[in-house]
């Protein structure tokens, strides 16, 4: 099992007091994670990723493992740590005013 | 007993007001959704306990938010606004063509019979409509593919479909309001549309008279005349008998023929109200002093309202969505500011006095007068 750290808007969204946790087959990539976490939680359906491009947000960032992995490739494989849920997968809201 | 209820979407999330008729005390409920913008609320006319509301943000996008209960709880509904078929382009600023892409919903207006039934103006321009009450959404494409689509351009706000108005007399009539594309209208449904704005006349652009390219900022109608229309453009009030077939300019003795809003008194079909305001690019009363202009006459001939308006140091905005009337006897007139004061009239423009003053910027004010 994965765990998934979502930005305070989106556990909120999802109904969630903490960390979620979701399962993948086969390698753990973003794509997969985010995959999986929009099938447990449709509501989340085009908040991470754009619904039509698919991409993922420009004022959303991804951390594993101390590390910003937001410009990695959708299909690029997540750290060890991460694909075995010793470490969290953070979706994080950029800090931006406004 | 009969109550009021406001429906305020502001940059920060949604609020509900309420009072009873008398409209002196208020119970302000909210934030709902703090933190996102919330473009518009609404309620049903058939079920008033049925609201729709757009919530958004750069963050995380687009959602609508349904309730069953009259705003106090709310649940999440579908948020694909997906163009149908190949989306095209439309003019970008500087007159290159650009892909449409959906950004968000300015204005849902439901259904006049169905409360599953409700439409959406979205950015980039289009129509769309769900008859399960959110849930799924379509677009209504003839509007983007009636030939006009590509020359479209965006206001400075961006390419908003943000006014939509069902004919309580024909339900295959709609309005529709484009920045900065101007009006349309369909009669059969919203399968086939065409634009109305035969008489408009739009300086900034390089034919003054094209028949697209007007930055509407805001149509509207009483229900008991749904041909006459009142426009408030980027510059001019306009007035139309027939329809939108033809228009005629009725800004007559404004201090400003520029601002957002335009609304019509629930009982009195010619009594029209605006809130003229400084431009270009000032964008806030003139003279710092807050006063909505209201028309006995159908436009033409216009009195400022002032009493319990701030009448000196005052540069907030009041935006398009922003104003609306209840229908109680003695009509109420409310309006938003974008310093998050929201007003009250209890006697159809005469006197005004803040409901709430404080909140975050007002995007829209909607009012459900209850049995």
């Amino acid at each position: 099992m994965i765990q998934v750290v979502l930005p305070a808007h989106l556990r909120a969204l999802a109904g969630a007091s903490g960390p979620v946790t979701v399962e993948v087959n086969g390698r753990a990539t973003q794509r997969a994670v985010i995959d999986a976490i929009e099938a447990s939680y449709p509501v989340l359906c085009g908040t991470i990723r754009d619904r039509a491009t698919r991409k993922r947000r420009p004022f959303v960032r991804f951390f594993a493992c101390g590390r910003d992995v937001s410009n990695e490739p959708d299909d690029a494989p997540l750290p060890e740590a991460v694909a075995s849920g010793r470490e969290p997968y953070l979706i994080v809201g950029a800090i931006a005013g406004g | 007993m009969s109550s009021v209820r406001v429906l305020v979407g502001t940059r920060k999330g949604a609020f509900v007001l309420r009072s009873d008729a008398g409209r002196k005390s208020w119970k302000i409920d909210g934030p709902h959704f703090g933190g996102w913008e919330i473009y518009h609320v609404k309620g049903s006319p058939v079920d008033p306990d049925r609201l729709y509301a757009s919530q958004s943000t750069a963050w995380f996008g687009q959602l609508i938010q349904r309730s069953r209960d009259g705003g106090k709880s709310w649940e999440p509904v579908g948020n694909s606004f997906a163009y149908e078929g190949v989306p095209g382009s439309h003019q970008w600023y500087d007159g290159t063509a650009h892909p449409w892409e959906f950004k968000r919903v300015w204005h849902l207006e439901p259904s006049l019979t169905d409360p599953d039934g409700v439409y959406a103006g979205v950015e980039d321009a289009a129509l769309f409509q769900s008859r399960d009450g959110g849930q799924t959404w379509r677009e209504l494409s003839g509007l983007r593919g009636h030939g006009s689509g590509p020359l479209w351009q965006p206001g400075a706000g961006g390419m908003c479909l943000h006014t939509i108005l069902l004919d309580p007399a024909d339900p295959g009539r709609i309005f529709i309001a484009i920045s900065a594309a101007g009006a349309f209208r369909t009669d059969d449904g919203g399968a086939t549309w065409r634009p109305i704005n035969r008489g408009l006349r739009s300086e900034h652009i390089p034919d003054p008279t094209a028949e697209v390219g007007h930055c509407v900022h805001r149509i509207a109608m009483h229900r008991s005349r749904p041909n006459v229309l009142f426009m408030q453009k980027h510059w001019d009030v306009m007035r139309s008998d027939d329809a939108g077939e033809s228009w005629r300019e009725v800004s007559g003795n404004l201090p400003s023929d520029f601002g957002f809003p335009i609304e019509v008194h629930a009982h009195e079909p010619e009594t029209v109200y605006v809130v003229p305001i400084k431009s270009d690019s000032e964008h806030y009363p003139p003279e710092g002093r807050l006063r909505v202009y209201r028309s006995r006459t159908g436009g033409g001939d216009w009195e400022a309202l002032t009493n319990g308006l701030p009448q000196r140091d005052c540069f907030v905005n009041v935006l398009r969505d922003a104003m609306a009337v209840d229908s109680l006897d003695s009509c109420g007139v409310y309006f938003g500011t974008t310093g998050g004061q929201v007003y009250a009239s209890s006697d159809s423009g005469d006197s005004w006095a803040p409901i709430v003053r404080d909140l975050p910027a007002v995007l829209s004010v909607e009012v459900q007068t209850l049995p």
